[in-house]
């Protein structure tokens, strides 16, 4: 057994659920709760956006160099043309650089790593990001957040009287968690 | 393998393995008395039955992608004709046991349509012969709800609508069914 507490966060980066599994472990306040899961999801978007791309190889070159050959005159010639300059040369640039496997969307943080935890983060297409928190040595975490991804779909999501996007007050759905965690230990 | 192939595969798959199965009778009679019991509640007026099932519809395929998605397993589409070949092949088929068949794309790959050989949903269905239901109700309207709803949530505004019905005599089911667009990464207003 070495899953600590699991945190979900909504797709606005709210704080939605929270749960220790562990007896005796010290909680932090329900604010700092709040505050960790809204840095955690700036963070997150940070973490994606700096993704490093990679330049296209040559086969952009060509399209590109007309384009900033033909954009300082414009510029110079009249100020009431400089709005045509500008989308030409941000679309020049984000066609001259890709992420190292296009194929492939950049994901945010996945985890986290100290000598005394793991922080696993999973985001579902749709936005909402399950934080787990667990000794560094467990394996098969995947199996694990595959697990609670269907739970919450199932007790959560299923429930007809709760609001997407509110927080998760299911009982069925702590119930389910907590035996399905212990019956794994 | 083609997107289409790869993704009969894996409904097929879900199909057998996860998903729990339901008496067919009970969907097609509590669907059934709820589209009556909506006819009467709207006094006939059917264009607003249309509209309450399109938003039951929508409120149910905001919750059910998750359920999708938990289950499939699947990854983001490529392109829109990969998210047809999900909707028609994996999310139909665990749904519903059915594929509709996709086709009729626009050159810009931003339109298709969904015929739908089988429809559990209208199962027994007769509509009534009040000279106007024929004319006016698309009686598994909800369908177009739950996709629209389903797809908001993983970013893709879409609009559906139902162009044919066999149900009003027409000789196919058909959905058509548009991309409005991409909904950007969300960087949603959180200063709330």
């Amino acid at each position: 057994m070495a899953v600590f507490s699991l945190i979900i966060i909504n797709k606005a980066g709210g704080l939605v659920y929270q749960r220790e599994f562990q007896p005796g472990l010290r909680k932090l306040s329900t604010n700092d709760y709040l505050v960790l899961a809204g840095t955690f999801h700036g963070v997150h978007a940070i973490t994606r956006s700096i993704t490093p791309k990679l330049p296209l190889a040559a086969i952009p070159n060509p399209p590109i160099t007309p384009t900033t050959a033909t954009t300082p005159s414009p510029n110079i010639a009249s100020p009431s043309s400089t709005s045509t300059p500008t989308p030409s040369s941000s679309s020049a640039s984000a066609g001259g650089y890709t992420y190292p496997n296009p194929g492939v969307p950049a994901t945010g943080l996945e985890s986290l790593e100290t000598d005394k935890f793991r922080l696993t983060c999973f985001q579902t297409l749709t936005g909402t990001k399950f934080l787990l928190f667990t000794e560094p040595t467990m394996a098969n975490i995947d199996v694990v957040m595959k697990k609670i991804y269907e739970l919450y779909a199932d007790f959560v999501m299923k429930n007809p009287f709760y609001q997407l996007e509110m927080p998760v007050r299911c009982e069925a759905f702590d119930r389910n968690l907590q035996g399905w965690l212990r019956g794994r230990a | 393998m083609s997107s289409a192939t790869k993704a009969s595969r894996i409904g097929e798959e879900l199909w057998k393995t996860r998903v729990d199965k339901v008496n067919a009778e009970l969907v097609t009679l509590t669907y059934g008395t709820i589209v009556a019991q909506l006819c009467q509640d709207y006094d006939g007026n059917y264009h607003e039955v249309n509209k309450q099932l399109e938003k039951m519809g929508y409120n149910i395929g905001m919750r059910l992608i998750e359920d999708f998605l938990a289950k499939s397993n699947v990854g983001r589409c490529a392109n829109f004709r990969e998210t047809a070949d999900m909707i028609s092949k994996v999310g139909f088929r665990i749904f519903l046991n059915i594929a509709p068949t996709v086709t009729n794309w626009t050159s810009d790959n931003n339109q298709f349509s969904l015929i739908f050989d089988e429809n559990p949903l209208a199962d027994f269905v007769e509509l009534p012969d009040d000279g106007r239901a024929q004319d006016e109700l698309w009686f598994s309207n909800i369908l177009c709800g739950v996709l629209r709803g389903a797809l908001e949530m993983v970013q893709m505004q879409i609009e559906a609508h139902f162009v044919s019905d066999v149900l009003r005599g027409d000789d196919t089911t058909e959905m058509r069914v548009s991309l409005v667009r991409y909904i950007e990464d969300e960087m949603p207003p959180d200063e709330e």
